[in-house]
């Protein structure tokens, strides 16, 4: 029988309309193969099984009744974990929401279950998505499914690492500073953040609130846009939530760039750039030029100062964000305490984890009186500079183009000892956020080792038509990339 | 340009970010703290006169409407949730 885990979503629910497959037969295929590789690579904090049979048996009956006709009826889906999903366990990967089962969905989810996806569960994540490894997780690290003595990257490393690893067929990330993007390069996937403002953020955990934002991870460029097209609606439920009309994402899956002018910032390609990731996106750059695109190299101001401002902004708005988790209404609740404020303070040290106390702390101490000015209003200063230098590149160019990451996957542990070292990872991904425009990775090659390198495409605000326009381009040109052998591993036996 | 953090200033975010930290944790809390203060302190080379401080990348605006209820009454679901709970409101211990 055919191995249904190298199809990608919209191959499947085809199969699924055409009577090839059944609904029931894409979850239980998933299902086998978590079985056969889940204890490995982690990917879940939370799996209902039981669920996703039900809800198949359901997708099925409106499929064949003719109600359900979307690309991505019957599709089983994974979802981060900090998105809420009613009556089933939503932890953040954090000790503190260990308990927490939400009454209701996120509206990212809700869309999708209209679409006739079916959840399968949820995936593992740096605790409250502050991490760029999966390894800062409460419920162990995720790995990744290339090589497992290395990190899928972060936060969103289950749901890349599932994709990746055929343990679902599309995946629902978030990406504060690059936490859909990164882990999507270093697992081979494809991965999109939208413009701020595109998906709804309701009953998504808050991080960075001006930051953050939901998006996919996907096999490739068309699952990608037809997810996007998916969850994308304007909510009323989220204040910033955008009312846009040009939301037919799968209308730019055109094999066609001609014309399409290109910047690569010089930047990008300074110290501190892997010499073979350097190479592969480079290459990546000379495709889409033969396909018609206009490549230049231009100079994109400010570019070491975004991790700075980015960590003052996103600790300061977490410090504020996770005020919530106290004990009192959710989740977990020291024992033993005979006051209120004692019962607040042991229960959040006891619950959060080190990185996310680094980063309250650091929040705390840049928004508190007499450093507020020199640190928080400095940074937002900052990113309203940033956001000028991309508002002049994008009046040259269509595309800004560079690498994903500075390194294909580290080796597990050797980043949290310095997380310093970290953050800098994140230098490529996390302008992308102050500015609030649309990013996507797309797999562009390997490096010796056999781990996956990203090609990063940036977009000016809302062209994320442009984005999936040069990413099927380039995708097509490259033709289909490598199986990840925890899919392959199975037709050997 | 070195930051220093004292324990006093430790003491004191610790009570902001409503967290008791142990020794250890404090003496980690001190180094990686001023660490990271160095880092942002990069931030002061930039010229930022005149700069209006942008905390949201689009034009945001109060998003008024009716003051209707449209949500039931979920407490009961809520409550589940709840550590603890008594008489359909949550229970915290004593406050002072």
């Amino acid at each position: 029988m055919e191995n249904l885990l190298k199809l990608s979503a919209v191959e499947l629910s085809t199969r699924i309309k055409n009577k090839e497959v059944t609904v029931r037969e894409a979850v239980e295929a998933v299902f086998a193969q978590i079985d056969k590789t889940e204890e490995t690579y982690n990917c879940y904090v939370t799996l209902d099984r039981e669920g996703a049979l039900v809800r198949a048996q359901e997708i099925q009956q409106q499929i064949d009744a003719g109600t359900l006709t979307g690309p991505l009826a019957g599709v089983p889906v994974a979802i981060k974990d900090n998105m809420c999903t009613e009556g089933m366990l939503t932890t953040c990967s954090s000790k503190i929401l260990y308990n927490f089962i939400p009454t209701f969905s996120a509206e990212a989810v809700l869309q999708l279950e209209k679409a006739g996806a079916v959840v399968l569960g949820k995936t593992n994540m740096d605790e409250f998505a502050m991490g760029s490894t999966t390894e800062t997780s409460a419920f162990g690290a995720t790995k990744n499914p290339w090589n497992e003595a290395h990190v899928p990257g972060g936060s969103s490393g289950g749901s890349a690492a599932a994709v990746a690893a055929g343990e679902c067929f599309f995946a629902l990330g978030s990406d504060t500073g690059g936490s859909i993007r990164q882990p999507a390069s270093y697992c081979g996937v494809v991965g999109m953040k939208p413009t701020y403002g595109t998906v709804s953020r309701y009953g998504l955990i808050a991080y960075g609130s001006s930051l953050d934002q939901i998006g996919p991870i996907c096999k490739d460029v068309t699952d990608c846009a037809t997810v996007l097209e998916a969850i994308t609606c304007h909510d009323p439920k989220d204040s910033t939530s955008m009312q846009r009309e040009d939301t037919d994402f799968t209308s730019a899956l055109v094999d066609d760039v001609k014309g399409m002018k290109i910047g690569i910032p010089k930047d990008y390609f300074g110290e501190g750039l892997d010499p073979q990731v350097k190479e592969k996106v480079l290459a990546a750059a000379e495709v889409l030029k033969e396909k018609g695109a206009v490549v230049e190299e231009f100079d994109l101001a400010l570019v070491k100062y975004a991790i700075p401002t980015y960590y003052t902004i996103a600790d300061a708005e977490a410090s504020s964000n996770l005020e919530r988790f106290d004990g009192v209404k959710y989740g977990y609740r020291a024992k033993d305490t005979d006051e209120l404020h004692q019962m607040y303070k042991r229960s959040r040290s006891e619950g959060f984890g080190p990185e996310v106390k680094r980063r309250i702390m650091l929040g705390s101490f840049v928004l508190s009186s007499g450093y507020y000015d020199a640190y928080y209003l400095k940074a937002l200063k900052v990113k309203a500079l940033i956001k000028k230098a991309f508002d002049e590149a994008f009046a040259k160019y269509d595309v800004i183009l560079g690498p994903v990451a500075p390194t294909t996957a580290p080796a597990l542990g050797s980043s949290l000892s310095d997380p310093m070292k970290m953050y800098l990872g994140d230098i490529y991904t996390i302008s992308v956020n102050l500015a609030g425009l649309p990013g996507i990775s797309v797999p562009c090659g390997r490096d010796d080792a056999g781990l996956p390198i990203g090609l990063q495409l940036i977009g000016d605000c809302f062209q994320e038509k442009k984005l999936i326009r040069m990413a099927y381009t380039y995708e097509c040109a490259r033709g289909q990339f490598p199986v990840c052998r925890a899919i392959t591993e199975k037709e050997g036996r | 340009m070195a930051n220093v953090i004292s324990d006093e200033t430790i003491e004191y975010v610790g009570i902001l970010a409503k967290l008791e930290l142990s020794e250890e944790e404090k003496e980690k809390a001190k180094k990686d703290m001023a660490e990271m203060l160095d880092y942002i302190d990069e931030l002061s080379e930039l010229d930022t006169e005149g700069v209006e401080p942008m905390s949201h990348v689009f034009p945001q605006h109060n998003v008024f409407r009716e003051d209707v209820v449209t949500n039931g009454d979920d407490s009961e679901n809520m409550l589940k949730n709840a550590p603890e709970q008594k008489d359909n409101m949550y229970q915290v211990p004593r406050t002072f």
